[in-house]
């Protein structure tokens, strides 16, 4: 398909559709709003349903509900929205059943400020509801492969019976970038021993649920979970490795503030400083082996975030601490310069020459 | 273009269709030609990427800037204190951008008593800037499909086209040459004037027939685009 402009908001939507999704249940909040207006708009003539919520605690549990019947489904919020939901998103992974959630970051904590951020990581990674659970999370970085990740955000989920969410910010969700929709073929997946669609009398009934009375069968069917988290973890990590080969300083950095970096790497490149940029795709499972490869020989290691630094304790894991690893971020809505980035990698290196 | 320009100009269009680039360089150009310019930042929609970015480079220019009193802030309060109705009253141009397609334009239609007024006497346009670039605007038909939504949220009449066909850093002078027949055609189903057609100024000249062309920088950019 030829390429169009379009907002990172309005892409995801349409990918969204063009994935199969038939559900989407969500309340509004900037800065994802284009998203929801979006769908409100195309769910309708394309044989789907769009329904604004009384609030987010009701989204996401119709999205639970449209999840059991093995139907792909939708929900998206921005940041003190995802809050609301993460008790529904609880209950989905604990009912083994797949859905798709979109956080368009915004600034927190609290109301915050609608402007962009990266503050969510660790709520994404480790805190979204309670219990013994994960997310699979994606990180795109372009309005492109804000596209290609939602149908593998649907593929993913449907494969391994997981919610999966797609961290993106509102920098991605606002701008503009030209984009084509490639043809997409959704993983056909079996759920006819599963999804609670009809029995038309014709099999016994399925029980979608999260509540279990013996202990021993919670913990059985937790450890079942885990079994299936660990294949996530060695199948599906991924990450972007640039000009990382001979780098003697590596910056991570996700999402948005990747393309900042990537400015500042390639300025910093182009006056002789051996720097690379190892960008994760998937922040959980977080891609442990690319990014130690990455950093292989190099003396630092730098992470920049819109926050005051979250994904760097999973890069100072990640490496063990055999690699000094310092930080840089903004937070609060504000969006680092490529000039402060390039700053930090100069300092790195020893300074000015 | 410029010198048939009216006093007041409104300017509409899908988002994403280029409306604030071209606003913010005619406003300049404007500018550099000696009038007095007031730009009215009129998105109550978009919570950023927007005219008042521009704050810095026009008053460079002398160029006066009205925005919403939170534009570019943590909240989102679409609320305006600015008097259009005196802004209008005034001497020099008045370019009011108006953001976020026909939800956008029903904010301007709070105002269409007395923008009306401006049009009767044949001192206003109303541009409808285009990007066939630009999702479900891809041909004239959906094009027109939009401008009618856009004119009747403001309640009020289209004057003129500017086609801006881009498609962000990667616009070729191909791309804006093969824009033309759909530029035209809209022209003809719309029965509205084809101002004329921009291009970045970085680019070769497209041939635009004879339509006018209109080269202008590019000035929106990303925040990863300068170091």
């Amino acid at each position: 398909m030829e390429k169009v402009l379009m907002k990172g908001n309005e892409a995801l939507a349409e990918a969204a559709i063009r994935a199969g999704c038939k559900c989407f249940f969500g309340y509004p909040i900037t800065p994802q709003t284009e998203l929801s207006e979006y769908l409100s708009k195309q769910m309708p003539k394309r044989g789907g349903v769009f329904l604004q919520a009384e609030s987010e605690v009701a989204a996401i549990n119709m999205v639970l509900g449209a999840a059991a019947t093995g139907t792909r489904v939708m929900t998206s919020s921005s940041s003190p929205g995802v809050s609301l939901k993460s008790e529904g998103i609880s209950y989905i992974a604990g009912s083994d059943v797949p859905a798709v959630i979109i956080n368009v970051q915004r600034g927190g904590p609290g109301l915050g400020g609608i402007q962009p951020s990266q503050a969510d990581y660790w709520q994404a990674t480790k805190g979204l509801g309670h219990g013994d659970f994960h997310l699979i999370v994606l990180a795109p970085s372009s309005v492109q492969e804000v596209v290609d990740l939602v149908s593998r955000a649907f593929d993913l989920g449907d494969q391994y019976r997981v919610p999966v969410m797609l961290l993106s910010d509102g920098l991605l969700g606002q701008m503009m970038e030209p984009v084509s929709f490639p043809e997409i073929t959704a993983k056909e997946v079996d759920k006819s021993d599963w999804a609670a669609n009809g029995t038309k009398m014709a099999r016994k009934h399925h029980i979608v649920n999260s509540l279990y009375i013996e202990a021993n069968d919670l913990e059985d069917i937790v450890k079942e979970r885990y079994a299936r988290y660990a294949v996530i973890e060695a199948e599906e990590s991924d990450a972007e490795a640039y000009q990382t080969e001979d780098a003697d300083i590596v910056v991570v950095a996700y999402g948005a503030t990747s393309r900042v970096v990537k400015s500042a790497v390639n300025k910093a490149r182009a006056e002789g400083i051996k720097v690379g940029m190892l960008r994760p795709i998937t922040l959980w499972p977080f891609p442990k082996k690319q990014l130690c490869a990455a950093c292989e020989n190099a003396k630092a290691v730098l992470t920049v975030e819109m926050s005051m630094g979250q994904m760097v304790d999973d890069v100072k894991l990640a490496l063990e601490c055999k690699k000094p690893v310092s930080f840089f971020g903004r937070t609060g809505g504000v969006i680092p310069t490529p000039a402060e980035v390039y700053a930090e990698i100069v300092k790195l290196n020893g300074g000015a020459k | 273009m410029i010198d048939t320009l009216k006093k007041i100009v409104v300017v509409t269009g899908h988002y994403g269709s280029g409306k604030t680039n071209f606003t913010a360089a005619l406003a300049m150009r404007l500018a550099e030609a000696g009038k007095k310019v007031t730009v009215v930042d009129f998105d109550l929609v978009n919570p950023y990427f927007r005219t008042a970015d521009f704050a810095d480079a026009f008053a460079q220019k002398g160029i006066t800037l009205c925005a919403p009193e939170f534009a570019n802030t943590n909240v989102d309060i679409p609320s305006i204190r600015f008097d259009l109705g005196g802004l209008a009253a005034q001497d020099g141009m008045l370019l009011i951008d108006v953001g976020g397609d026909d939800d956008g334009a029903v904010a301007l239609g709070r105002y269409a008593h007395i923008l009306n007024g401006y049009a009767e006497t044949g001192e206003l346009d109303m541009l409808a800037v285009l990007s066939f670039r630009r999702y479900l605007t891809r041909t004239a038909e959906e094009a027109m499909h939009y401008l009618q939504g856009i004119e009747r949220a403001s309640r009020m009449k289209l004057t003129g086209l500017v086609n801006n066909t881009n498609l962000g850093p990667e616009t070729t002078t191909q791309m804006i040459e093969e824009s033309m027949p759909q530029a035209l055609k809209l022209s003809e189903l719309c029965d509205l004037p084809l101002l004329c057609t921009t291009a970045p100024d970085h680019l070769s000249k497209p041939d635009t027939g004879t339509c006018p062309l209109m080269q202008i920088p590019v000035l929106v950019q990303l925040p990863w685009v300068q170091v």
